[in-house]
């Protein structure tokens, strides 16, 4: 126990690397995301064509393999982005087919007769989707979204194994320092991880309640 | 694209010649964008003072690609993941229908502990958990994956049982137990085999993912596929090599990834069928059954 108290001011230095890997790159996916999942509804059968690729390589791909991309391949193409950002954009890049695919799963949500009203009123695509199914969607999509959000926290995880010394890295530095008590310095990272995974995982059960008993 | 979707007409002579033309703008600027990074790969690199060619260049995967023993051990590192994905398969569902049985227990001094137990598994990360069991119970990397991801997945395969049960209507487990079935007969015999079909799509879904997680044995030092490549032999090649191990890596995993997606989508798609569940007509078209795993 002493471990962790003596090294807090380490703990939460990690803690809040791993907040801010978890904000800035869960704030980035939603917007890939978002415009991923609108490029695979879209009517220009390229944009889809492409959305689908994407969403499907991206998926296929081990989150390790993303960030070796990241920290070999992209300096070869010449960035020089400190490992904050390489992770960062790999996580991001990881992320946002899984948000596609949930804003995706939200718009299924909505009643198909929305659209067609819609529609049989003259809306365009654009009118449809904009006013009609995503206002709609947007309440369906948050608990998935919150789920996907939850395994992004957990994902920072790799990226601190790999260069940024979040929680995990924290973790890792400290049990190696102090092998007699790695319990206890596990379980204080552990701890962490849980004090935003937890309270995530709560609020999407409540919204999801909430929005069935809405429908 | 199979059906035309409810968000636009078919699209007119106008809409078609527009549309084309978005679409030739589209794959210009992507084709422009992959021209750009060959080039930029294909070019010659200093490394050190010396002038190494570029990537695509045959010297740099000459070496590797006509050298059997390469071969050898990308197979081996293959092979160490799926067989650390098979057994951690295996206990992920036999640790899924445990978490499934004792969470929905009569029995509160069952439930509660167990309920705390599953949520602890399910919000911190695996290569935690993996980490955590490599060094506390020293079981070397291999169990550590193995335990690690068969744990993990078994508390999400436990939660989807558990909502496959609770979707079941109530008259099966009435009848199970009017019948004089005990509570364990009724959920064994009557609701887990129904629950299990029903969330197939969802468990086999959650087995790919547990295959894509082997790739953190790298960090734990399992020598699966990715530790094997970019972590031995680039040190036993020279890291010059290391963007054709990178390229073959990938065309390995996506391979592999994409041919067990595929089956699982196959199968989902079966078992739908079986059950005679049309599938819905729906504004985004039809999803996959990973959507409901969200790592």
């Amino acid at each position: 126990m002493n471990v962790v108290i003596d090294n807090l001011p380490l703990y939460l230095e990690g803690f809040a690397q791993t907040l801010s890997l978890l904000v800035i790159s869960g704030l980035a996916a939603l917007v890939v995301g978002t415009i991923v999942a609108v490029m695979r509804i879209s009517p220009i059968p390229s944009l889809s064509g492409f959305a689908a690729v994407y969403t499907e390589l991206l998926r296929n791909t081990p989150l390790t393999l993303v960030l070796f991309f990241c920290a070999i391949i992209l300096p070869y193409l010449g960035s020089e982005l400190p490992y904050f950002w390489c992770a960062i954009i790999g996580l991001t890049a990881y992320t946002s087919p899984f948000v596609a695919e949930a804003i995706r799963s939200g718009v299924n949500g909505v009643p198909i007769g929305q659209a067609e009203a819609a529609r049989s009123l003259g809306l365009g695509f654009g009118q449809t989707v904009g006013i009609i199914i995503f206002p709609q969607a947007i309440r369906m999509v948050i608990p998935p979204l919150i789920n996907v959000l939850i395994a992004l926290t957990k994902n920072t995880s790799v990226a601190g194994a790999f260069f940024v010394a979040e929680l995990f890295g924290v973790g890792r530095t400290l049990a190696n320092a102090n092998g007699n008590a790695v319990v206890a310095v596990l379980l204080a990272v552990a701890t962490f991880y849980l004090l935003i995974t937890i309270p995530l995982g709560i609020l999407a059960g409540r919204l999801e309640k909430k929005f069935v008993v809405q429908r | 694209m199979s059906a035309p979707s409810v968000l636009f007409d078919a699209p007119g002579p106008l809409a078609r010649r527009r549309s084309r033309i978005a679409s030739v703008i589209v794959i210009l600027v992507l084709a422009a964008g992959a021209a750009w990074v060959v080039y930029t790969l294909a070019q010659p690199r200093d490394s050190g003072g010396i002038t190494l060619p570029g990537f695509f260049d045959w010297s740099r995967w000459e070496r590797l690609v006509t050298d059997p023993e390469f071969w050898t051990f990308v197979g081996r590192g293959l092979l160490a993941t799926l067989q650390a994905a098979a057994i951690a398969a295996v206990i992920a569902i036999v640790v899924g229908v445990l978490f499934a049985l004792l969470r929905t227990s009569p029995k509160a001094v069952v439930r509660v502990p167990v309920t705390i137990v599953l949520e602890f598994v399910r919000g911190m990360p695996v290569l935690l958990m993996m980490f955590f069991i490599l060094l506390v119970a020293s079981t070397g990397a291999f169990w550590a994956v193995v335990l690690g991801l068969g744990l993990y997945n078994g508390a999400i395969i436990g939660e989807a049982l558990r909502a496959g049960i609770a979707s079941l209507p109530r008259g099966q487990k009435e009848a199970g137990l009017s019948l004089g079935l005990t509570r364990l007969q009724t959920k064994m015999l009557i609701e887990f085999p129904q629950a299990f079909r029903q969330m197939l799509p969802i468990i086999l879904a959650q087995l790919v993912v547990l295959l894509k997680d082997t790739s953190l044995g790298f960090i734990v030092g399992y020598n699966e596929l990715i530790r094997v490549t970019m972590n031995n032999l680039s040190a036993y090649y020279g890291n010059r090599f290391l963007f054709t191990l990178f390229v073959i890596t990938l065309v390995i995993y996506l391979t592999v990834n994409l041919t067990f997606s595929w089956v699982t989508r196959r199968i989902a798609a079966r078992s739908a069928r079986k059950r005679g569940a049309a599938a819905k007509k729906t504004i985004a078209g039809p999803l996959d059954p990973a959507d409901a795993t969200t790592e």
